[in-house]
């Protein structure tokens, strides 16, 4: 019910999450950060089954977090989707499996940005723009219209508003505001918010 | 052993129960460890315990349900208001519950869902909060009961409890609050409402919520949610119990019969 989408560029990777909060047929809160920051080079936004993504994205990140203090350098964006998809993977023939759908987005000096799609069977792809929940089917479009290879960050905001925009037009479910959180060299940056008032300016 | 003849009388649980041959191997292991659950010695709880009400000729079993609990913060604190009354099916089964638990002098629960779960887990969490207490001489934190409280039903999810808790308390000087329930769901916020009832008291609640409430017009604010909500919901009613909780401990404010509420409000919108 939820949206997430990502967008890659040359040197970052933007995230734009909405901000509700679901449950039954009322929105419990309005203020729901589902961007979560794993390190100064990773992110994972996460929506799904609402205790199963805490619980799950949480297990990931400190297992990031306990390989860089046991090693002494961190995961790399790329290893770090695997090691998600690995975990996903493992659980999914059991009992116990996460519905989660995830977005997996980090910098490295190296690789450059990486932008990987995850869905709750372990799917894993690497993509330039992606997008899950019932909002990111309209969000498709839009981005293979607007996005090109060398989009700059604020030309990929421009996209996320667009894509709040039809959003908030086309979508029957009331997602007022999206949070927005960028990695690039610099590190994790959070951005403003996108909410129905400034879209309309 | 008394579930065992409860058991016996379902027939699709009846078959699974004869590959046990006597009552001690079945698993109860709550007997022994008290803050474990054994589950139903039988697969799949969730759909077969359903099957008690399917076939109606034999028992019946109706769990307590039915509630509108609510809280929230505003400047002087948090504001905890909730009804008294539990339903089994259409049957009222008591009028008289306490639904906000005390768990100690810094911290509050609101029980919504199943009676039983809810005041079974309290008991374990209140059991936590002191053993914390014990063990690192300090208070616990909000933050750290409520992933206690939430460990735990995560690691029953999918097996059939049925809760959703409203927790306020002391935090790191500063107070405030969280929703939990049977999902797994853990989350920090200004509203929440639960319960059947919750859907009414929404309505009075973000209608009249502000940050800039006086203490006696939150008071006020939580009462008159919970009113309205017995008055539209049937299985909400009993006495309206309003607490506030500070930051360095509660109070219950007042105690009062959801009719005598009813009276009053009616003789002031008359005036």
């Amino acid at each position: 019910m939820e949206t997430i989408i990502g967008i890659k560029g040359k040197d970052f990777v933007m995230l734009a999450a909405d901000s509700t909060h679901p449950h039954s047929i009322m929105v419990l809160k309005d203020d729901e950060n589902k961007i979560h920051k794993i390190s100064d080079s990773l992110l994972i936004a996460a929506t799904g089954d609402q205790g199963d993504t805490v619980q799950f994205v949480e297990y990931i990140s400190k297992n990031i977090l306990l390989y860089k203090m046991r090693n002494g350098y961190e995961l790399g964006p790329k290893a770090a989707a695997y090691f998600t998809r690995k975990n996903l993977a493992d659980y999914l023939r059991t009992r116990y499996a996460y519905q989660v759908w995830l977005l997996v987005a980090g910098y490295d000096k190296k690789e450059g940005p990486q932008l990987t799609f995850i869905d709750y069977l372990a799917n894993t792809l690497s993509v330039n723009h992606g997008a899950h929940g019932y909002g990111g089917m309209f969000c498709g479009s839009i981005f293979d219209q607007y996005h090109y290879e060398n989009i700059t960050q604020d030309e990929a905001y421009e996209v996320m508003r667009k894509c709040a925009r039809e959003i908030q037009k086309r979508l029957i479910i009331s997602q007022q505001k999206f949070h927005v959180t960028v990695v690039d060299a610099n590190g994790v940056r959070r951005l403003d918010d996108i909410t129905a008032e400034n879209l309309k300016n | 052993m008394a579930l065992n003849d409860i058991l016996k009388h379902m027939p699709s649980v009846g078959d699974m129960l004869s590959d046990y041959k006597s009552t001690e191997e079945m698993d109860f292991i709550n007997l022994s460890q008290n803050k474990v659950l054994s589950a139903p010695p039988y697969s799949n709880p969730v759909e077969n315990l359903a099957k008690l009400h399917e076939n109606n000729d034999n028992i019946k079993i109706n769990f307590d349900h039915g509630t509108t609990t609510l809280g929230f913060i505003y400047q002087g604190g948090v504001v905890l208001a909730v009804d008294s009354r539990a339903t089994g099916g259409q049957y009222i089964g008591s009028q008289s519950v306490r639904k906000v638990v005390e768990i100690n002098d810094l911290l509050l629960g609101t029980l919504a869902g199943g009676a039983a779960d809810c005041t079974y887990w309290y008991r374990v969490l209140t059991s936590e909060c002191r053993l914390y207490e014990l063990r690192n001489k300090k208070k616990i934190s909000l933050a750290a009961a409520t992933k206690i409280m939430n460990n735990i039903i995560y690691s029953y999810k999918n097996s059939g409890l049925s809760m959703g808790m409203i927790l306020a308390g002391g935090d790191m000087n500063q107070v405030s609050l969280y929703y939990l329930d049977s999902d797994g769901t853990r989350t920090m916020g200004k509203v929440f409402s639960v319960g059947s009832g919750s859907i009414f008291a929404y309505g009075v609640l973000d209608s009249g919520y502000k940050w800039e409430l006086t203490d006696e017009q939150a008071y006020e604010l939580g009462r008159r949610s919970i009113y309205h909500a017995t008055h539209r919901d049937a299985y909400s009613g009993g006495t309206v119990r309003v607490y506030h909780v500070k930051k360095d401990g509660w109070n219950l404010i007042s105690e009062e019969d959801c009719l005598d509420l009813h009276r009053r409000y009616e003789a002031e919108k008359k005036k």
